[in-house]
C-alpha cells in the first residue's frame, strides 16, 4: 500500500491537500469504517488568486498545512470556501485564517450560525453565497450550489467551471482511506459508498433529489468529495447511483391515489394482536387505503424501515411490560432516524396489566419524530372487551379517514385540548 | 378574553384558543407534526406555513425575522414557537 502522499495534482493547478486517518474505526458515533477515512481538502490556483476548499479535522491540521505549503504560499490565498462546517472539515479553519488573514471566507447562508458556534470569534468576516454566486480566481471560476441538508443545513457544493470539477462536500463521499486517492486506483470501496449514503444522506432523501436537479445537468469531469476516493473515472455514475438510491426503494404497488397504512404489533398473550386486527379491519372500511398488518416478533427491523419510508401512516401496538413498551418496538422506532418520517400519521394501542404506560410513551416518541399523532391511542386492560375492540376499530377507521382527507372537521377549545392531551 | 380560531388544515381540527397563545402551544397538543426544537426562536425547526389569517398573527420580532430569512422562508412562514395568535380565524398547514 502506498504511504501518505504529498499534495496530489488532481487537475492542472488543482491539488488535493487533505489528510489521511487510517486508524479511525468509528465516526460520529453512528458510522463504522473498516479502514479509516480521509479529510479531503483542495487547493485551486487561478491566474489571479488561490482558493482553499474545505479544511480538515483539527487533529490532522499539521498534515494539511504541510501539503498546502507544497503548492501555495499563505499570502497567495485569496479565497477560502467551506462547503460544510462539521468539525472534521472546519477544524483547521481558525489557524488557516490566522496564517492567511487576507483571504475571504465563503460559506452558505445557513452556515452562519454554525460558524459562530464553532469559531468563537465575533469579529470573523465572511461572505454568504448561494446558487448562482461565483468567485473569479482568474481563468478559474468557482460556482456555488446551495444543497442544504446534505447532511447538515449548511451544506453546499462548489464547481470549478473551466475544469468540470465539483467539490461536493460530504455528498458522493464515503469513509474509506486509501492513499492511492483516485477511484480507479483505490481498493473496492463500493460498500463504503453505499453505507455512507444509507446512514448519512438517506434521512434527507427529498433534499438529495432537489440537489440532484442542480447537479445532474453539470458536465462533470471529476467529483472531489470531502471524504473518501476522488471520483475521476466515470464520475457521472456516482451521480446516477445517488438518483437510484434516493428513488423509492420499493415499487409503489399501492397506486397513486391510494394511501398506505402499516399496523405493527407484538403480543404476549394475543390481546394486543386482537387489537391490531381490529385496527386493521377498521381502516379497511375506508376505501382508498391499503392496510398491512405485521407481527414485530417475527422479523428484524430492516424490512420494516424500508416499508415505513414509503408508508403514509403507521400504528404500533405494544403491551406494557414493567411500565414500558417492549424492546422490539423501541428497536424499530429508534431505527427510523435513518429515514424521513416527518408528517406521516402515527398512532399507538395495546393491552396492559395494571398501568399501561406503553401507549403514551410510543405516542411521545412518534411526536418526537415529528409524526402527526392526532388520535388518542386505545388501551385495554388484559383481554380487550368488545367495546375496546370497537374503539380499536374506530381508531383504524379514523386513521384511514385522516389519510384520505375524509375525517370529520371538528372544533374544540384549548381547555378541552389541554384536558385530553389529544383530540 | 378575546379568542382566536386556529385550524390545522391537514388534521382537520380547529382549536378555539385565548388571544396571545403561541402556535407551538397548540400544535404540540393537537398532535401536529411540529413539536421539537430549541423553542427559543433560533433553530428554525418549528417553521410553519400560514395558509390564511396572517393579519391575525403577532408581528415578527427582529429575532424571528432573522431566523426566517436564514432559513429562506417565504412571507407565509412563521416560527411556531414565536408567533402568537391575536384573534380571528387562522389556518395553518399542519
Amino acid at each position: 500500500m502506498k504511504s501518505a502522499p504529498d499534495a496530489v495534482e488532481i487537475a492542472p493547478g488543482t491539488h488535493w491537500i487533505g489528510a489521511l486517518d487510517p486508524g479511525l474505526r468509528e465516526f460520529d458515533i453512528i458510522l463504522k469504517t473498516a479502514n479509516g477515512t480521509t479529510y479531503n481538502s483542495y487547493c485551486v490556483r487561478g491566474s489571479s488568486g488561490v482558493a482553499i476548499i474545505d479544511t480538515v479535522k483539527l487533529s490532522h491540521a499539521g498534515e494539511f498545512f504541510a501539503r498546502l505549503e507544497q503548492v501555495a504560499r499563505y499570502d497567495e490565498i485569496s479565497t477560502i470556501v467551506l462547503n460544510h462546517l462539521e468539525p472534521d472539515h472546519s477544524g483547521a479553519l481558525p489557524e488557516l485564517m490566522r496564517r492567511a488573514p487576507q483571504a475571504k471566507l465563503y460559506i452558505s447562508t445557513k452556515a452562519q450560525l454554525m460558524l459562530k458556534a464553532l469559531v468563537k470569534d465575533t469579529e470573523l468576516d465572511y461572505t454568504v453565497v448561494q446558487t448562482g454566486d461565483t468567485v473569479d480566481l482568474g481563468e478559474r471560476t468557482l460556482h456555488f450550489f446551495s444543497t442544504p441538508f446534505l447532511h447538515w443545513p449548511d451544506t453546499q457544493c462548489t464547481l470549478v467551471e473551466e475544469q468540470g470539477i465539483l467539490f461536493s462536500g460530504d455528498v458522493f463521499g464515503c469513509h474509506f482511506c486509501d492513499a492511492r486517492l483516485f477511484n480507479d486506483q483505490v481498493g473496492d470501496f463500493r460498500f463504503s459508498f453505499e453505507y455512507y449514503y444509507q446512514h448519512i444522506m438517506r434521512p434527507f432523501r427529498e433534499h438529495v433529489l432537489e440537489a440532484l436537479e442542480l447537479l445532474e445537468p453539470l458536465a462533470l469531469k471529476l467529483i472531489a468529495p470531502a471524504h473518501g476516493p476522488i471520483l475521476r473515472d466515470v464520475p457521472q455514475s456516482y451521480v446516477q447511483r445517488y438518483r437510484q438510491l434516493a428513488s423509492p426503494l420499493l415499487a409503489n404497488e399501492v397506486g397513486a391515489d391510494n394511501k398506505s397504512l402499516l399496523v405493527f404489533y407484538i403480543s404476549s398473550y394475543g390481546n394486543t394482536a386482537r387489537m391490531a386486527q381490529a385496527v386493521a379491519e377498521g381502516a379497511e372500511t375506508v376505501s382508498g387505503v391499503r392496510v398491512s398488518l405485521y407481527d414485530l416478533q417475527a422479523m428484524g427491523d430492516l424490512p420494516f424501515v424500508d416499508l415505513i419510508e414509503e408508508a403514509d401512516g403507521i400504528a404500533f401496538g405494544s403491551p406494557t411490560i414493567n411500565g414500558d413498551a417492549v424492546k422490539p418496538v423501541w428497536d424499530l422506532l429508534s431505527s427510523l432516524v435513518a429515514i424521513k418520517v416527518r408528517d406521516k400519521l402515527g398512532a399507538a394501542f395495546g393491552s396492559y396489566g395494571w398501568s399501561g404506560e406503553a401507549i403514551n410513551m410510543i405516542e411521545d416518541r412518534l411526536r418526537g419524530l415529528k409524526l402527526r399523532v392526532p388520535i388518542k391511542g386505545v388501551r385495554a386492560r388484559l383481554i380487550p372487551t368488545d367495546e375496546e375492540l370497537g374503539k380499536c376499530h374506530d381508531l383504524g377507521k379514523q386513521l384511514a379517514q385522516h389519510l384520505t382527507g375524509t375525517v370529520d372537521r371538528r372544533v374544540i377549545s384549548m381547555s378541552e385540548l389541554l384536558a385530553s392531551s389529544h383530540v | 378574553m378575546p379568542k382566536a380560531n386556529v385550524t390545522f388544515e391537514k388534521l382537520g381540527i380547529t382549536v378555539s384558543v385565548p388571544a396571545g397563545t403561541r402556535l407551538i402551544e397548540i400544535s404540540e397538543k393537537v398532535g401536529a407534526s411540529i413539536t421539537y426544537g430549541c423553542r427559543e426562536g433560533e433553530c428554525g425547526t418549528c417553521m410553519m406555513r400560514i395558509v390564511s389569517g396572517m393579519e391575525h398573527m403577532s408581528e415578527r420580532s427582529v429575532l424571528e425575522d432573522k431566523v426566517l430569512q436564514e432559513n429562506m422562508a417565504g412571507r407565509s412562514d412563521r416560527l411556531a414557537c414565536q408567533a402568537q395568535v391575536l384573534g380571528g380565524d387562522i389556518v395553518v398547514k399542519a
